[in-house]
């Protein structure tokens, strides 16, 4: 296997991440840009709709915060590379930031030293899934500190309920206002613990727009949550108007009796992914 | 109303916008996050001349990213940061360099509101991460300062543009603020979302 194949690969898919905007999330800021009534609103989604173009078509980063580089990998037991896994992401991280390139994010929160290629103290950062079979898929999720600085637990009563679930998402959303870039995909986590619901969360964020949860009532809820939410009216960038997000996903975990953990996870409309499948015979895919 | 600004704007032509204004700028603008506000201020108060004339410019919350080519600096992508974090000093920082416009997201709070008024400047709301649009506008990268000590994004950089907008502005010098307007429309709606949450 030759690392250089992977680790191009991966530079692509950093690449492909950056200045493409997946299909779903641009269809979506197109209806809401058909739907919106303030001209505010409509001149904040024409902006991002403008802007996602001139990416695209030049092959520029959509958002100048190029994010923290997030890797969701799910490692077949089987596969013969899960130990080159982790360098070849660091890598390729190292070679797209210069090669991109990609804003220099990572920073010592204590001396405040910026290494200059994205990479430190358990950075780029890795969440881990071990599943059957060998083929190793690696789902890369750059992300934004605008709307990451939004996201938050809450460690709720249980006494509180369903009602108390839903008033404290959309309460959340409208104390945010502007600050994420809205219009947000909001990722909820309920239950587990206070990491787990937090890590369903962001998981939740990394599906596709359109996605409903297997469970009808959980699907229902998403529905629910996201008129909801929209029916405040912060819309776009907070500057007034009909879509405030554009989705919300759930995932949840049977919980403690005594805690009922909520995790909010607020993407910005920037909501860049791009997936390479790397077989076990070393063929690679990037999509 | 729409308007074509040329910069530098003197005081009396920055109390004449308002709320509602949609902005775009030509001339010199300076990019400052949280660590180049500081910075400035720190020269201010040492009471040392700085490089280049903030007044003549806008000032633009963002930090950009940059690519270094044969000749010289080039912008990939430049969107607007969040500016509430500058709220901490932007008051001083209008009052040192006497800036009219400010180019951020998200809007900012009480403090700032009475040094545009004091001062007589403009808050202007520019798209969130429309980075590449951005680009798009930025005409010559006339200099950067700091950027050995403060790296790339915090650096001070300093950009000519050509109708940079649309800059939508949301805070004017006459207490023009479309946060507080809407802010309003805005409590109203959550609590009739709660009250149907609560059924």
């Amino acid at each position: 296997m030759e690392s250089k194949t992977v680790k191009a690969a991966l530079v692509d898919a950093l690449r492909t991440a950056a200045t493409v905007l997946p299909e779903d999330v641009v269809s979506a800021l197109v209806r809401a840009r058909e739907r919106e009534s303030s001209p505010l609103g409509a001149a904040q989604l024409d902006a991002i709709l403008e802007n996602v173009k001139i990416a695209r078509n030049g092959s520029i980063p959509m958002c100048q915060d190029t994010g923290i580089q997030t890797f969701f990998v799910a490692a077949g037991v089987k596969s013969p590379f899960l130990g080159e896994i982790s360098g070849w992401l660091t890598g390729a991280v190292i070679e797209a930031t210069a090669e991109i390139p990609l804003r220099p994010n990572t920073v010592n929160p204590f001396t405040g030293e910026n290494p200059g290629d994205n990479t430190g103290a358990f950075m780029p950062y890795i969440n881990w899934e071990l599943v059957d079979g060998s083929d190793i898929d690696i789902t890369v999720f750059p992300k934004g500190g605008g709307s990451e600085n939004m996201s938050a637990l809450y460690m709720l009563p249980p006494g509180v309920g369903l009602k108390g679930i839903k008033k404290k998402i959309v309460e959340h959303i409208v104390a945010a206002g502007g600050k994420p870039c809205p219009p947000t995909i909001v990722g909820v986590g309920i239950g587990g613990g206070a990491d787990i619901a937090m890590k369903l969360g962001k998981r939740a964020v990394l599906r596709e727009i359109g996605s409903r949860h297997p469970e009808a009532e959980i699907a229902r809820l998403e529905e629910e949550l996201l008129e909801l939410i929209n029916a405040t009216g912060v819309g776009p960038m907070g500057v007034g108007g009909e879509t405030t997000s554009l989705a919300v996903h759930i995932e949840y975990a049977y919980r403690h009796p005594a805690s009922l953990p909520l995790g909010i996870l607020v993407q910005c409309w920037a909501d860049r992914r791009a997936r390479v499948r790397l077989m076990a015979d070393g063929a690679i895919e990037v999509s | 109303m729409e308007r074509k600004i040329e910069l530098p704007i003197d005081e009396a032509a920055a109390r004449e916008l308002r709320m509602g204004d949609i902005l775009y700028v030509t001339g010199t603008i300076f990019t400052a996050r949280d660590e180049a506000h500081l910075r400035m201020l720190e020269e201010h108060d040492a009471g040392r001349p700085l490089p280049f004339d903030p007044s003549r410019m806008a000032l633009f919350h963002c930090g950009p990213v940059m690519a270094e080519a044969d000749s010289g600096w080039r912008v990939v992508a430049a969107g607007p940061t969040t500016s509430i974090r500058m709220e901490l000093f932007e008051d001083r920082f209008l009052e040192a360099f006497r800036t009219r416009i400010i180019i951020g997201k998200g809007g900012m709070a009480d403090k700032t509101q009475s040094a545009l008024e004091r001062v007589g400047g403009v808050y202007a709301h520019y798209t969130g991460g429309a980075g590449a649009l951005a680009a798009e506008r930025i005409e010559r990268v006339e200099g950067v300062y700091w950027l050995d000590q403060l790296g790339m994004p915090e650096a001070v950089w300093i950009f000519a543009v050509k109708d940079f907008g649309p800059l939508l502005v949301t805070m004017d010098s006459v207490g023009g603020n479309l946060y507080g307007e809407l802010d309003e429309k805005i409590s109203a709606n959550l609590n009739e979302v709660l009250a149907r949450i609560e059924g």
